[in-house]
């Protein structure tokens, strides 16, 4: 007996986290794929019903709007992140002083919770008191910035706030990435007469690319978990105009009482997230196979 | 010749330096907006602009943000709910960390046929979006009896929390020479002698990651606290939120900031004290997650 548990030990200290894993990941997420199929409201109930709620999903202009959304925000803010924290961190990298202090200041946003950072740029860009305010108050007279509630604008306000609070981790990513590097590389391509801006074009940049690749994955799943930034800097208005996927399920499910297009939403949510996921682990894996 | 060139390469380092500054300008910006609003009384608010400078400092907002800000029905200000984030994060990140460390040992030193398997299958934990798993889980706490409460709120931080912890750990264990586990075991040490006298001397550092990670992660959570408490047991974002959300008589701009400076500081103290090891958790979170 005592054999027993001494040759097993490995998994018996694993086995608590594998039930825990296998039903509170991969069990809840059939659960939830289940009620999908079914026309629960207020209550999970289990009639059946296929794909209507699906169906209800895309019919619904409201789900239009928040995916719309979305794509605008993932791509404006990866786009500005990427570009911002790789320029950020070529010119850290150029053997600044007080670099640490900078990279400091870069980063700090990432430690705070979106709810505070939705807070704080909510006043900055009121409308009013604001950044309008204060442009007046320096000569511009006039200048409006009314973003926060403008139907077709707010959304951009989401990537200002996201942009402010993810680029200097990107420009972190960068940096580490640079400064692996080969210094004989560098050397050599000077040698050879590249000027900087050749240099990191041709030599540099092409190097980057499983940096740019993680900044992605990582950028993008941090957009489309954006709910927090969401409610706390505009609540998903004015109306529903800023909506985001994960805003419009926990409408739905919490606050309206249909649990089945909720949970079809969330499903489509977990959908989007492996499409982007399969590939990239996939490639992660070949790498390393091949290592 | 070469005083030509030196100031062609000053005008370019010039350059260089002027920008970096003015980035930093802009991240600070936010901040020093939130704090100097803090400071100053609603007239001024009004009256000055986001960039003015307070100019008769007043403490008042703080105060009133602390103990008597109206959240929702309640006015208490956030202090019962900085409390409940402390009640929550303690022990959800003492837990994890404590699961992480043996699960990543396990699966670093200890292999068996399907734990790599097991690890990928964990793995994909730290990417679903949550959104799928919510309404299970508040099932599943309304079954336990937990709903709406913080027990139940450590519950989930650790369930979902324990993905991280585990792949920060196995990661790190990796990289520790398997020899010494041979050593140690021809010396007749077991699994947890092994564990207590090999690897915990030499975890220090992945220890310090891992708190800090969770700690961040769950002080800063919004979507958990705010689908999971009920009134009382709100975490700090969630009062926030609704602070914010909450305009009896008139809303107080400088009251919201001093709120929001409130719910950051905790996580803003960790990243200035041990900035290198919250950076170092972001990487290896992001990168290998």
């Amino acid at each position: 007996m005592l054999n027993f548990l001494e040759k097993n030990l490995p998994k018996i200290v694993l086995a608590p986290t594998t039930i825990v894993m296998v039903v509170c990941m991969y069990g809840f997420i059939v659960w939830t794929g289940l009620l999908s199929l079914t026309k629960s409201r207020m209550m999970p109930q289990w009639d059946f019903v296929g794909l209507d709620q699906y169906r209800r999903l895309f019919a619904n202009p409201r789900w239009d709007v928040a995916v719309d959304n979305l794509f605008v925000f993932l791509i404006l803010f990866i786009i500005i992140a990427l570009v911002l924290g790789l320029f950020l961190a070529i010119f850290l990298d150029q053997k600044i002083r007080a670099e640490g202090a900078i990279r400091t200041i870069y980063l700090y946003p990432m430690a705070i919770s979106f709810i505070v950072t939705g807070t704080a740029w909510k006043w900055i860009l009121n409308p009013g008191l604001g950044i309008e305010k204060l442009m007046n108050d320096w000569g511009f007279v006039g200048f409006e910035f009314r973003w926060l509630v403008e139907q077709d604008m707010a959304i951009y306000t989401i990537v200002i706030a996201a942009v402010w609070q993810s680029s200097g981790f990107v420009m972190a990513l960068f940096l580490a990435g640079l400064r692996g590097v080969d210094e004989n590389l560098t050397k050599a391509a000077k040698i050879d007469g590249a000027s900087t801006v050749q240099l990191y074009w041709h030599v540099v940049l092409p190097l980057m690319r499983p940096v740019f690749f993680s900044a992605i994955v990582i950028l993008t799943h941090i957009a489309i978990k954006s709910f927090d930034l969401v409610q706390a800097l505009t609540g998903g208005g004015p109306g529903y105009a800023s909506d985001l996927p994960a805003n419009f399920m926990y409408t739905f499910t919490f606050n309206r009482a249909q649990i089945g297009l909720g949970a079809s939403s969330a499903m489509i949510m977990l959908f989007g997230v492996l499409a982007i996921l399969i590939p990239y682990l996939y490639s992660e894996l070949r790498e390393k196979n091949h290592d | 010749m070469t005083s030509l060139k030196l100031t062609k390469y000053n005008i370019g380092r010039a350059f260089i330096y002027l920008i970096l500054l003015f980035f930093a300008f802009l991240y600070l910006a936010p901040l020093y907006v939130m704090f100097t609003t803090s400071l100053k009384d609603i007239e001024e608010i009004r009256s000055g602009n986001l960039m003015a400078l307070p100019i008769d400092p007043t403490f008042y907002a703080w105060k009133k943000a602390w103990s008597s800000a109206c959240t929702g029905s309640e006015c208490n200000g956030l202090a019962p709910y900085f409390w409940n984030s402390v009640r929550i994060v303690v022990p959800a990140v003492i837990i994890s960390t404590i699961v992480g460390a043996f699960n990543g040992y396990v699966l670093a030193k200890w292999k068996f046929k399907g734990s790599e398997f097991l690890f990928g299958a964990l793995l994909f934990g730290c990417f679903i979006p949550f959104q799928v798993i919510l309404l299970p889980m508040a099932k599943l706490l309304g079954m336990l009896g937990l709903a709406n409460t913080v027990t139940g709120l450590v519950l989930v931080h650790v369930i979902y929390g324990v993905a991280f912890t585990t792949l920060f750990f196995r990661n790190y264990y990796v990289g520790i020479p398997t020899e010494l586990v041979r050593a140690a075991k021809l010396d007749g040490a077991g699994f947890f002698a092994i564990f207590r006298h090999v690897f915990i001397p030499l975890s220090a550092p992945i220890f310090v990651v891992t708190i800090i990670w969770q700690f961040t992660q769950i002080w800063n959570d919004f979507l958990f606290g705010v689908v999971y408490s009920g009134s009382g047991t709100q975490p700090i974002t969630v009062a926030l939120n609704n602070l914010v959300n909450t305009s009896v008589g008139g809303k107080e701009y400088n009251v919201d900031m001093a709120a929001a400076i409130i719910a950051a500081l905790p996580t803003l103290a960790v990243y200035v004290i041990a900035g290198k090891y919250f950076v170092r958790g972001l990487t290896a979170g992001a990168v290998k997650g």
